[in-house]
């Protein structure tokens, strides 16, 4: 292939590659966590992440036509989509949580195609983005360039990510959820309202995604669809990094969003998408296969 | 006899825990043996050692001569090894008779068999099976509605429909009403004797176990504390001290 | 044959027989009823009777309707020769990727393997989207029937009807067989099935390769029938075909072969209503339309009556008394 010949060729291609990849890998991580969140504590693979983040680059988007900097959909969104995630799971994801896994997976996936139409619906099929305006960076001599914009991303979407985290070690509410995650029973036993813990999860997943989307509007597309492919990137993070590790997350967040700059690059474009697609699949595929020669199935 | 079973140096640990360790025994072809011991002495973890439900760190298994331990589950059964679990495992959503038919030995299963309807005397069968355990009367209800005692029964019918050389029993009498316990037995001694099914039995009732088996093995925190014939480990004062002394 | 069940199939094939002569212009709309049926019971095969809910289903779908329009494009046969091939290249072709696939996908429990499949659905329409060959992201398009459009619709009916009914027929069998009891076996309790020896790989694997063949099948044919085929909104569509095989498997009873048959008709009916009165909206109204089946009526239509009448269904809730009988603890 020759997109392959030319990465030996000009190394420093690879690393405007990898630094594109990273920058956005933050940005999945976020997602990841959300993910691992809900699904930690709750026992819920919540399909509809990627809802959330298409709506959060929404929200960064209207902000943009109105002629508002962007970077305010970051709290914006995080604040709406809290809302939502809320509204949500009082209204169905409660029914579904202590019932088998794949009826959530099913009712989530439901979710997900209801805001997926009915942003359809309401912001049309176009794709859309909320144009931060921030110019480049030039690294190298000019060889390597990197939106600033994108630095921001990177930047706030972890510094979301370690706000969370201070805030599930030391708020209270934070350690009542991870008390739930460990024994919702004896949680329950001591005290806690897992009710209201776990929408407090879910809502707080909501307002990740959120904040991870209207970051996503202002570094790359926002469009109705876009959903299941986060979705479904979250849940590859998810896997490789295992449920209670923060830093895989971030490790494998960092490195899908590496792996997908270089897919994108060598394959072409338009099958960066089937690439991260394809790589849950042998993913999935790969690890079921090596925990079954110990006799042992991915659970 | 020959040796059925054999189980060498046996181990097995969880994270820090120590399951098993260094267990060896064996089970003659045609014996009744019984595996009694306090609450986490490690038997049911041997149990799923053997049946290939988790890798053991090391030792060896063999049944008629073949190593067992990188072996899967599926496998294991299929050469004639059977399990039933403590907590009772059958097929929720079907009817009793569906429950048996479908624990038909396995061995043969090309295309054609899979595909195939049931032969009538596998049905005839599976009902002289429920009529042997006493469930005829209820073979048409769903599995998942019998009370617990009665799917215990069920299990066993299904071990047996299996033809199975070996039988591994996982506290066939626990969750049985007391005045049923006989017919149990009972079963389970003629299953032994008519059937010709090997058995290996963990037990906590101590009558029963003294009663059925000829040879018991007594474990304690992992290990093999003793073993002998019923009237020996009755006696033995280290069994006594490992019930007395377990909690 | 229980009469019921014989004057039942009766009604219905002559009903299937006579219904486009009887309504004519909605031909188009009947074909499509009994794809929906084929859908439904595909489906069901796997995630109802067998407890593996398959999110990706709608690849076999995909690969059957562009094998189909290769073959018709490239075999410079004539249309019926073609069309014949194109189904049957369809049909095998989707088996084989089944068959490929199945043990390591399949080797998966559950959530992992309904996501899997999820992923698989979509990754199959974005490398189709990009593949140049089958015409990239513009797709394909099938060639023109020779006939008059009703003569078109006509035709596609009865194939549909023939294939929906051989499915039936087939999973019927199967059903009442060996291979029932083992997939349910499976869904019941996939860990004992194992303890118990059986070839669950196996069973697994063959199912799908069931499924896969009748949905390639019906792939062929259905992409003869919409006209033209598009990677990503009708080959591999999880957002229509994908969640419509679930669904109405779901709504109809899943688990049962009446079920997924009942569940098609009342979706297909309601959503060519629903199209006529909502338009754009009738997607939301979908994804409305799953949360609410799957958190209210997970049962369906026949699992709620089975639930109402167990005994119309063979099941006796009181056992057959038969006094001094021990064993009952």
């Amino acid at each position: 292939m020759d997109s392959l010949q030319l990465l030996f060729d000009a190394p420093i291609l690879n690393v405007q590659l990898l630094l594109d990849g990273l920058l956005v890998g933050a940005i999945f991580a976020l997602a990841a966590y959300g993910m691992a969140l809900v699904w930690g504590v709750m026992n819920i693979i919540n399909i509809a992440q990627g809802e959330y983040v298409m709506l959060g680059g929404f929200v960064a988007v209207l902000l943009a036509d109105a002629g508002i900097h962007p970077l305010f959909g970051v709290p914006l969104a995080i604040v709406l989509l809290y809302a939502l995630g809320w509204a949500l799971y009082r209204t169905i994801v409660f029914r579904v949580v202590d019932r088998d896994l794949f009826i959530s997976i099913l009712a989530t996936f439901g979710i997900s195609i209801l805001l997926q139409q009915l942003a359809n619906q309401v912001f049309g099929a176009d794709v859309r983005t909320a144009e931060g305006g921030m110019g480049t960076l030039f690294l190298f001599d000019g060889m390597v360039t990197v939106g600033w914009v994108k630095v921001l991303a990177c930047a706030v979407a972890l510094l979301t990510g370690v706000a969370l985290w201070l805030f599930l070690k030391y708020s209270r509410l934070g350690q009542a959820i991870r008390a739930t995650a460990q024994n919702a029973r004896a949680a329950r036993i001591l005290g806690i309202d897992t009710d209201r813990v776990y929408a407090a999860t879910y809502a707080l997943n909501a307002a990740i995604c959120g904040a991870a989307g209207a970051l996503v509007a202002m570094i790359w597309i926002i469009h109705p669809y876009l959903g299941l492919a986060f979705t479904l990137r979250a849940f590859v993070i998810v896997i490789v990094a295992g449920l209670g590790n923060l830093l895989g997350v971030v490790v494998s967040g960092l490195g899908l969003g590496a792996a997908e700059s270089f897919a994108g690059f060598v394959f072409g474009v338009e099958f960066q998408a089937a690439f991260t697609f394809s790589l849950l699949v042998v993913i999935l595929v790969l690890r079921s296969r090596v925990l079954a020669r110990s006799r042992r199935y991915l659970k | 006899m020959s040796t059925l079973l054999e189980i060498d140096g046996v181990s097995k640990h969880f994270g820090g825990i120590v399951a098993n360790r260094n267990i060896t025994l064996s089970v003659p072809e045609g014996a009744i043996v019984g595996l009694i011991g306090p609450n986490g002495s490690g038997k049911t973890t041997l149990f799923n050692s053997i049946v290939g439900y988790h890798p053991v760190d090391s030792g060896s298994i063999r049944f008629t001569g073949r190593e067992l331990t990188r072996m899967r589950v599926p496998e294991i059964a299929r050469l004639g090894m059977l399990r039933t679990f403590q907590q009772t495992r059958i097929y929720g959503r079907m009817d009793c008779v569906q429950n048996l038919l479908i624990s038909v030995p396995h061995t043969r299963e090309g295309l054609f068999d899979m595909l195939a309807p049931f032969p009538a005397e596998e049905t005839d069968k599976a009902e002289a099976l429920l009529e042997f355990v006493g469930l005829y009367g209820k073979r048409r209800l769903l599995a998942g509605d019998l009370s617990f005692g009665q799917q215990k029964l069920l299990e066993f019918a299904m071990a047996l429909m299996n033809q199975p050389r070996l039988l591994l029993l996982d506290e066939p009498t626990a969750g049985i009403n007391p005045t049923l316990i006989n017919g149990l037995v009972e079963r389970l001694r003629r299953a032994n004797e008519k059937l010709g099914i090997t058995l290996l039995v963990i037990e906590h009732n101590m009558r029963v176990i003294m009663n059925l088996a000829q040879h018991i093995h007594c474990m304690s925190r992992g290990e093999l504390l003793a073993e002998g014939p019923p009237e020996q480990i009755r006696n033995d004062q280290r069994v006594i001290d490992a019930y007395l002394g377990a909690h | 044959m229980k009469r019921v069940d014989l004057s039942l199939f009766v009604v219905i094939a002559l009903l299937g027989l006579v219904a486009p002569l009887l309504l004519p212009s909605y031909t188009a709309q009947l074909a499509m009823l009994w794809v929906m049926v084929i859908f439904a019971l595909t489906w069901d095969l796997l995630g109802g009777q067998m407890g593996y809910n398959s999110f990706g289903n709608v690849v076999f779908l995909g690969i059957g309707m562009y094998a189909c329009a290769v073959i018709q494009r490239d075999s410079g046969l004539d249309y019926y020769s073609a069309l014949a091939l194109g189904l049957l290249v369809g049909a095998l072709l989707a088996t084989a990727l089944s068959a490929l696939l199945g043990s390591g996908v399949l080797g998966m429990r559950g959530h992992y393997f309904a996501i899997c499949t999820l992923g698989l659905g979509v990754a199959a329409g974005e490398i189709a989207s990009g593949w140049d060959y089958i015409g990239a992201g513009s797709g394909m398009v099938t060639p023109v029937h020779p006939g008059a459009v009703g003569a078109r619709n006509l035709f596609f009916y009865y194939l549909f009807f023939a294939i929906a009914a051989v499915t039936f027929f087939v999973l019927r069998h199967l059903y009442s067989g060996r291979f029932g009891l083992a997939i349910n076996a499976i869904r019941d309790d996939e860990d004992k099935a194992e303890a118990m020896g059986l070839h669950t790989t196996r069973y697994k694997t063959v199912a799908w390769c069931i499924a896969a063949f009748f949905l390639g099948l019906t792939g062929a044919g259905l992409g003869n029938l919409i006209g033209f085929i598009d990677p990503r909104d009708v080959a591999f569509s999880g957002a229509t075909f994908g969640v419509w095989m679930v669904l109405m498997a779901i709504l109809g009873g899943k688990g049962t072969l009446w079920g997924p048959v009942l569940g098609a008709v009342v979706f297909h009916v309601t959503q060519e209503l629903f199209w006529s009165y909502l338009l754009g909206w009738q997607r939301v109204a979908l994804g409305a339309l799953i949360v609410l089946i799957v958190v209210f009526f997970p049962q369906g239509i026949l699992g709620w009556v089975r639930e109402r009448w167990p005994e119309r269904f063979g099941q006796r809730v009181e056992p057959e008394a038969v006094d001094g009988e021990e064993g009952a603890a």
